[in-house]
């Protein structure tokens, strides 16, 4: 974005403080374009007036101009599974956040048997991982042409296309292609790839049915060339892939090429390669090894450049062993980080306790509240859980660092009226908070239990100490 | 926004010329009529279609049979035509012809240009104004210790594996975990130091024969007074020992008992002298200045931690090199990791801005970083048997997803800045020191067709 300051989005805004954007000031409004929570046309009267004036029309244009994304941002796939790519502003998330996390696709080919590419798919759609309150999930679904045979491809892209997930077609073949894109193109699939061979009538393809494209070369002269060419063509919705290769002096150079795309385009402003950036893990599978080790390197390439600058990736591996580190790793580098992972403090009510039942306390930092909570709920324990302000720290962190106090917790079991629900006064804190049992106790008069180190183990722990022993 | 209406709702509007807007009319799936809003209507067009109307029984019987868009619009032109009635609808999109009677030429139906437009990447460069202190671990005889090997960090003048900014002088290293008592250990680490786990001087041994460690960290665990509370004097026996096993540089570390580590690395110190080991570690809240005096009386390198905080980082460096006069080589830091999946975010985040601060030109961060990465294996999803969570996919086996949770925390803080890595399982070692020599240019790396994918079987 090329504006920093409100002030310099305030001079584009209506002035008039009418509070229809929901905000109660131009002023505030303007904070939120610079954030990027809201866009110019959220504003009703500056979209109305420039439908009026061509003068006012020009006006909101250059201000969506310089209020947009450093990196164009490119839509694949359709409806509510559609994914965004791209759309970054900086280069390290301290600076602002990054937006648009890396889209994973996980291939398929058109030689494949029926029942295996059933099972791929439906893996695909259905793979989840419980993380911070919500389901982590894979993306889509890149169809490779490994047939050559336009007819093949084409049948596979339909019925890939039946699992309602964004596609890339992938075919250096521009018949193969064609004939996919004369079935699938509705779904808006991103095609894969223009080269320097191809690049005529890849540009015809994209044009004619109106699908992103992506330009592939590792000599970055060329691959700026393709894509002025492109965009002069009228071809908006680029995708830039350098060419991943998979070991040594080769990856080294991929590494390079990728930030020098990434940095060229937001330092120097050089809008003709500011574009997503595809990287291609699964090149790990052509190397000589064992399939473990195959995995874990694609593992590796895929974590590189999550943290550096790829936006759409092919994986291959749908082992458990690649799939959670890397759609950890993504959620870690893309969560903003200007918003503080916090929950509120007070009393949950944990699967309809009753009075027996026993008090948990632990910290509001998001991922530790939900990882207990989720363990509570799913091995069906009814308890109470007290959740203490830490600031947004872990158990072992505010512990150490005096945000998770003895005068805290008693604070905490007044202010929710605790000993009112429950006709005991056993108090669990985490096997973390082990050192504060003694000053929790004097502090409040309750007893209090250690309970184990890691959540996930509270069922055992309670079959042994709960209820409690006099 | 477009209203749709039923082929038989349309002409009933016409007939009552309530229609006020006309253009961009199309007929759409089951003979439905989308009427865009915003053209004009001329009087030519209400005539056709007031003309098409009195033929709408007609389209509607054929209508049932004309479920596409394409094919209704067809039908209509072509009643219109053989009615002589000019037709109203534009066609959405160019429909292919039915019967090419003539050979048909394929022209391009956009216009391709026949050349690339030649242009010309000129790549961004960045250069900062700081350079990363360097810092060495080890003293050979030379300088009067009796390492075989010494370690430099640091020397950075831009980030990791930015050799297209400026060389970096030093890849980062690693070092292997040594506990001198048995510590709880995941089941996919403790397999391989199994035979070793009650003898620190072959467990350092293997560690740097069989695991290729650069260094090796010895964690006085016993000295904590919650444990054996091993006396100062006595719990630096095994690093006497340690010493004698190994000829890399060593690093020793406490128990964490605030109390008690500033006497056990000042005695550590002490039996080491000469030796340029490295202290881990000061930190704000225990007695710095003592074990910062040691580290100077003896020749050591001291290791300043903080809790993810840049400016207690700052803070805590500030005191060491200022007030106890720790020379600027003397000094490593640790900001603090954290596991993928459990701060690492923070983790990342916390180094990259202390690691560009540095090379910005503060020079009270310009410091080498190091990364207790053993942490990664405090994740449930590195050491757990299966998820307890209900709705998740299966885990599927610990063995393999223990070490890669140790490699991709390791690697995302190396590109953060670390230098000098703790770490335990020997496959993660391996896979990320492969890495980081791949990345440091030292990996030349057997030729792979980089298009091989896009059509390999399996
Ligand atoms: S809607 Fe527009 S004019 Fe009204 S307050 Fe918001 S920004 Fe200002």
């Amino acid at each position: 974005m090329k504006v920093k300051s409100p002030l310099e989005v305030y001079k584009f805004l209506p002035q008039t403080n009418c509070g229809e954007c929901g905000f109660d000031t131009c002023m505030s409004f303007a904070a939120h374009i610079i954030d990027r929570g809201v866009k110019p046309t959220d504003c009703p009267p500056l979209v109305k007036e420039s439908e009026k004036d061509p003068k006012l029309k020009k006006k909101l244009e250059e201000l969506i101009k310089l209020t947009s994304p450093e990196i164009a941002e490119v839509i694949i796939g359709v409806g509510d599974s559609a994914i965004k790519i791209g759309g970054e502003d900086v280069l390290h998330r301290h600076e602002l956040t990054f937006f648009n996390p890396t889209a994973f696709f996980y291939d398929v080919w058109d030689t494949m048997d029926e029942r295996e590419l059933d099972e791929r798919c439906g893996k695909v759609v259905e793979w989840k991982k419980f993380y911070v309150g919500d389901y982590l999930t894979l993306d889509g679904i890149a169809v490779r042409c490994t047939s050559n045979d336009p007819e093949k491809f084409k049948e596979v892209a339909k019925k890939v296309a039946g699992y309602g997930k964004p596609m890339i077609l992938v075919a250096l073949n521009p018949e193969c292609m064609r004939a996919a894109l004369e079935e699938v193109a509705s779904y808006r699939p991103l095609i894969y790839a223009a080269t320097e061979a191809n690049w005529k009538e890849f540009l015809e393809l994209a044009l004619e049915f109106n699908v992103p494209v992506t330009l592939r070369a590792k000599d970055l002269n060329l691959l700026k060339s393709m894509a002025v060419t492109f965009k002069n063509a009228g071809v908006n919705d680029i995708v830039l892939d350098p060419v991943t290769e998979p070991l040594g002096e080769g990856l080294r150079s991929t590494y390079e090429r990728v930030i020098q795309l990434r940095r060229t385009a937001i330092l120097a402003e050089d809008k003709d390669i500011a574009y997503p950036i595809m990287v291609t893990p699964l090149v790990a599978w052509t190397i000589d090894a064992d399939d473990v080790t195959k995995a874990y390197w694609e593992t590796v390439i895929g974590s590189l450049f999550v943290v550096k600058y790829g936006d759409v990736m092919i994986f291959h591996s749908l082992e458990p062993y690649t799939l959670m580190p890397t759609v950890t790793l993504r959620y870690n580098i893309y969560t903003d980080p200007r918003t503080p992972v916090q929950v509120e403090a007070g009393l949950r009510e944990i699967n309809n306790p009753s009075p027996d039942d026993p008090v948990f306390i632990t910290t509001n930092f998001a991922l530790t509240y939900y990882t207990v909570e989720s363990d509570l709920t799913s091995a069906n324990i009814k308890c109470w859980l007290l959740v203490l302000n830490t600031e947004g720290l872990g158990v072992e962190v505010s512990v150490a660092g005096g945000q998770f106090t003895a005068a805290k917790v008693k604070d905490l079991i007044e202010e929710t009226g605790i000993a009112d629900k429950v006709n005991h006064k056993y108090l669990v804190i985490p096997g973390l908070a082990a050192r504060l049992q003694g000053a929790i106790e004097d502090e409040t008069g309750w007893n209090v239990l250690v309970g184990p180190m890691d959540s996930g183990r509270i069922k055992g722990w309670l079959e042994q100490n709960w209820p409690p022993k006099k | 926004m477009t209203d749709k209406l039923t082929l038989e709702e349309f002409f009933n509007l016409l007939k009552k010329y309530n229609v006020e807007e006309l253009e961009g009319v199309r007929i759409e799936g089951d003979l439905e009529i989308e009427i865009e809003p915003g053209a004009g209507i001329d009087a030519n067009t209400i005539n056709a279609l007031v003309a098409l109307s009195q033929y709408v029984n007609l389209i509607q019987e054929f209508g049932n049979f004309l479920y596409h868009t394409n094919m209704a619009l067809s039908y209509l032109q072509r009643l219109s035509t053989a009615l002589g009635i000019p037709t109203p609808f534009a066609a959405p999109q160019p429909v292919a012809p039915i019967t090419p009677e003539v050979p048909t030429v394929e022209v391009p139906r956009f216009e391709i240009p026949e050349k690339l437009v030649e242009a010309r990447f000129e790549p961004y460069k960045s250069e900062y104004t700081g350079v990363i202190q360097e810092v060495t671990l080890g003293a050979t005889r030379a300088d009067g210790g009796t390492r075989e090997v010494t370690v430099t960090i640091g020397g950075e003048k831009s980030l990791p594996f930015y050799f297209f900014d400026a060389d970096m002088p030093h890849l980062p290293v690693i070092a292997i975990d040594i506990f001198d008592r048995r510590p709880m250990l995941a089941k996919a680490v403790r397999e391989h130091y199994e035979d070793v786990l009650d003898d620190p001087a072959e467990w350092a041994k293997k560690a740097v024969k069989d695991f290729n460690a650069d260094l090796v960290t010895l964690h006085l665990i016993s000295t904590d007074p919650m444990l054996e509370d091993t006396p100062a004097r006595e719990a630096v026996k095994v690093l006497e020992d340690i010493l004698q096993a190994v000829k890399v540089p060593i690093i020793v570390g406490g128990s964490g008992n605030k109390e008690k580590d500033p006497e056990v690395l000042e005695k550590a110190a002490e039996v080491a002298e000469g030796e340029r080991i490295m202290l881990a570690s000061a930190t704000l809240d225990m007695d710095w200045e003592r074990i910062g005096n040691a580290a100077k009386k003896y020749g050591h390198v001291i290791l300043s931690w903080t809790q993810m905080d840049i400016n207690n980082q700052k803070t805590l460096n500030r005191y060491l090199l200022k007030r106890v006069g720790i020379a600027p080589e003397s000094l490593v830091m640790d900001p603090t990791t954290a596991a993928l999946g459990y701060g690492l975010d923070y983790a990342y985040t916390n180094m990259e801005r202390i690691r560009i601060s540095g090379l910005r030109g503060d020079s009270d961060l310009a410091f080498p970083m190091s990364s207790g990465t053993t942490n990664a294996w405090g994740a449930r999803e590195a050491w757990m048997t299966e998820s307890p969570i209900e709705g998740d996919s299966p885990w599927g086996p610990r063995e393999l997803r223990g070490p890669i949770w140790e490699i991709v925390t390791g690697l995302t803080l190396a590109l953060a800045g670390v230098d000098l890595f703790m770490m335990m399982h020997p496959g993660a070692v391996a896979v990320l020191k492969e890495i980081m020599y791949t990345l440091g240019g030292k990996v030349e790396g057997e030729a792979v067709d980089p298009s091989a994918w896009i059509t390999m079987e399996g």
